[in-house]
């Protein structure tokens, strides 16, 4: 039986349905409702909400309390994300799962604030400073608002790093039938097994992703967001830095192939649209459009973006006549996809940065001045 | 009180020492740096108390006191410049049976931490902050920070401070903290009591411990040495030590865990919200 929902709280519900019990937050348009259900939900299940004096803050009591064993969250939109990055640097180095949810909005800085956009891929992927690794899941309805958020946190724990649930501002306040799955794993965190005298809180002896602890329980944790070693200990060793930076990034990409998107499409596609969130939704609708004119289009929508699945995407577009990437911004997917193509198709960029959403018309119109026949009939 | 042998020999029982990683010494601090004298007396003071190390949390920042997680058997986080109450407020909110200790210098907790200083002071959360308050910016040469004196000289006031300091324990009170203190690296024996009492209190517990920076604050502002330093220190805050402020309160987990177990009993359908 589905319930009629918002995305916002589909993201909310997600998070909760894969264990999620503490939020720390700032207020921010379009996120708010996250926020404000947060605040009326956690409680009765235990569960804490914070709302902190910044973005800062919000980040930092996240990262605090899942050490303190707790699956944390928090929820913002681009000016907050961009205070977030100093923190996130952390979560990233001392490796300490946590889920932000950015439903994006149109910028720069304060920008449009109540109006669509999806031009914080970017910083998503190099929002904070160093070399690090990303994790970005990108929801194209409220169906995929719950399951993507409930996947951020599974994935986050798994690889003991922050995950992005990279929303917009029309898929946040889209509302539409969401079918609750059934059987959302809880998010588990791979803890230590060994006696608690031999723990490192960065021993890798055992995988890629060590084990972690929890601030309460008898493996001491020394989390460090300076260079470190196996033991959490600061270190200046050229040899275990670059093993810990390769690690940090290895972790993700050596899983790359698991991470989901969807094809749409594509087995017979000449015509390839890349997209995803809200423009991923209206080329679909242009793509099915088109189809009806009996031109041969598909769509890739990409549901994780990073680490972006460059395999994938010089699979699917090697033998197109031609590429369009449909994305809210100026450009910011598009120069991933021409870095998979590499010159194999012509990619073209179907974009659009004022503050409304691209719609299927319009994307039919822009990919037939390009490719001509059979487009615009 | 001033520094004595007795005070650094100590008593005969070393339960203390287990909160220590003797194994990390010698530390990175400078010969006559305050912040041993800390460690030792936070050291006392949780043997005193008696949580094993793992009930334990402590967080820091950056800078010279940034460093002293390193010497620690406790859980620990080593983290951004300015934010270890931000990761303090969150452990303490998921977890609130941890005892959750601060330690920052004056550049971390009062300069570009200060917006979470006083948000934490006001919240009233049950995190230890200690600052260890050396008057300017140790690790990275001796900078000015919000608590340099104004016409002191550092290495970014080379003619003279022209800005006047934070009185920080004036400032956290105004701020709204339950608990605020001041000691000096030079009287071991007041910071013990101090951190007893500040670890015996439910709401958010504010130490300032004025202590010496020999190599760089002392030496451009002509203070001598080390010891000379800590008695002039000891001199200078005669009468404005001890627990200055203290009030009764709850503390915010207290009351969050009412607010969860009022909503609990509520919400009847706790299973389907899942």
């Amino acid at each position: 039986m589905p319930v009629f929902m918002q995305g916002n709280e589909a993201l909310f519900r997600g998070a909760v349905a894969a264990g999620g019990r503490f939020y720390a937050g700032y207020p921010i348009t379009p996120s708010s409702e996250i926020a404000e259900l947060a605040a009326q939900e956690l409680p009765k299940l235990g569960g804490v909400y914070l709302q902190m004096e910044d973005e800062l803050a919000s980040i930092a009591a996240v990262i605090g309390a899942s050490l303190a064993g707790v699956p944390a969250f928090t929820a913002t939109s681009g000016p907050g994300f961009s205070l977030m990055q100093e923190n996130l640097g952390v979560a990233y180095m001392a490796e300490i799962p946590c889920v932000v949810i950015n439903v994006m909005r149109s910028g720069p800085s304060t920008g449009l604030a109540t109006m669509p956009a999806q031009a914080d891929v970017m910083q998503a992927r190099w929002g904070t400073h160093g070399d690090h690794p990303a994790l970005a899941l990108c929801p194209a309805s409220v169906q995929e608002c719950f399951e993507l958020s409930a996947l951020a946190f599974t994935y986050s724990e798994q690889l003991r790093m922050p995950v992005t649930v990279l929303a917009d501002e029309i898929i946040g306040h889209l509302r539409e039938p969401l079918e609750v799955p059934v059987g959302t794993p809880i998010a588990s965190r791979p803890l230590p097994s060994c006696p608690p005298g031999d723990y490192g809180t960065y021993d890798t002896s055992a995988g890629d992703v060590p084990p972690l602890g929890f601030f309460g329980g008898p493996h001491i944790v020394h989390a460090n967001s300076s260079m470190h070693d196996a033991a959490g200990q600061p270190t200046t060793r050229r040899d275990t830095a670059l093993a810990l930076i390769r690690r940090l990034q290895d972790k993700v990409t050596a899983r790359s192939a698991e991470f989901p998107q969807r094809r749409w499409y594509l087995d017979d596609a000449e015509w390839v649209f890349v997209s995803f969130g809200i423009s991923a939704r209206a080329s679909l609708a242009a793509v099915e459009r088109l189809r009806s004119r009996g031109v041969a289009a598909g769509l890739l929508q990409i549901q994780t973006v990073w680490p972006f699945p460059r395999d994938l995407v010089r699979e699917v577009c090697r033998n197109a006549r031609g590429v369009f990437v449909v994305e809210l911004s100026l450009g910011q997917l598009v120069g991933e996809v021409e870095r998979a193509v590499m010159g194999h198709a012509p990619v073209h960029l179907i974009a659009q940065s004022d503050g409304r959403p691209l719609l299927p018309g319009d994307i039919c119109r822009r990919a037939g001045e390009v490719a001509g026949d059979g487009f615009d009939r | 009180m001033v520094l004595t042998a007795k005070d650094i020999a100590g008593p005969r029982d070393r339960g203390w020492l287990r909160y220590l990683r003797s194994d990390t010494f010698p530390t990175f601090w400078c010969a006559g740096c305050g912040n041993g004298v800390i460690m030792q007396a936070l050291a006392r003071s949780l043997a005193a108390r008696g949580p094993a190390p793992e009930q334990v949390a402590v967080v820091t920042g950056i800078g010279c006191f940034g460093k002293a997680d390193d010497y620690l058997t406790t859980h620990s986080l080593h983290g951004t410049h300015g934010r270890a109450l931000g990761f303090a407020t969150g452990i303490k909110a998921a977890r609130p049976e941890l005892v959750v200790i601060a330690l920052m210098g004056d550049g971390d907790c009062a300069t570009i931490g200060g917006n979470h200083l006083i948000h934490a002071c006001r919240r009233d959360i049950g995190v230890l902050a200690v600052v260890s308050n050396n008057l300017n910016y140790g690790m990275t040469g001796g900078q000015f920070s919000a608590t340099t004196p104004e016409g002191s000289i550092t290495s970014t006031s080379p003619y003279g401070h022209v800005e006047p300091a934070f009185d920080l324990c004036a400032l956290v009170q105004g701020a709204g903290a339950s608990f605020v203190a001041r000691g000096t690296c030079g009287q071991p024996a007041l910071l013990r009591r101090l951190f007893d009492e500040a670890l015996a209190h439910p709401g958010f517990a504010f130490v300032e411990v004025m202590t010496a920076c020999p190599t760089h604050y002392g030496r451009a502002n002509r203070q001598g040495d080390a010891p000379k330093m800590m008695r002039g220190i000891a001199e200078a805050y005669r009468g404005k030590t001890g627990v200055l402020f203290r009030r009764e309160t709850a503390g915010f987990s207290s009351k969050y865990r009412a607010l969860q177990t009022a909503r609990k009993a509520a919400d009847g359908r706790v299973g389907e919200t899942r």
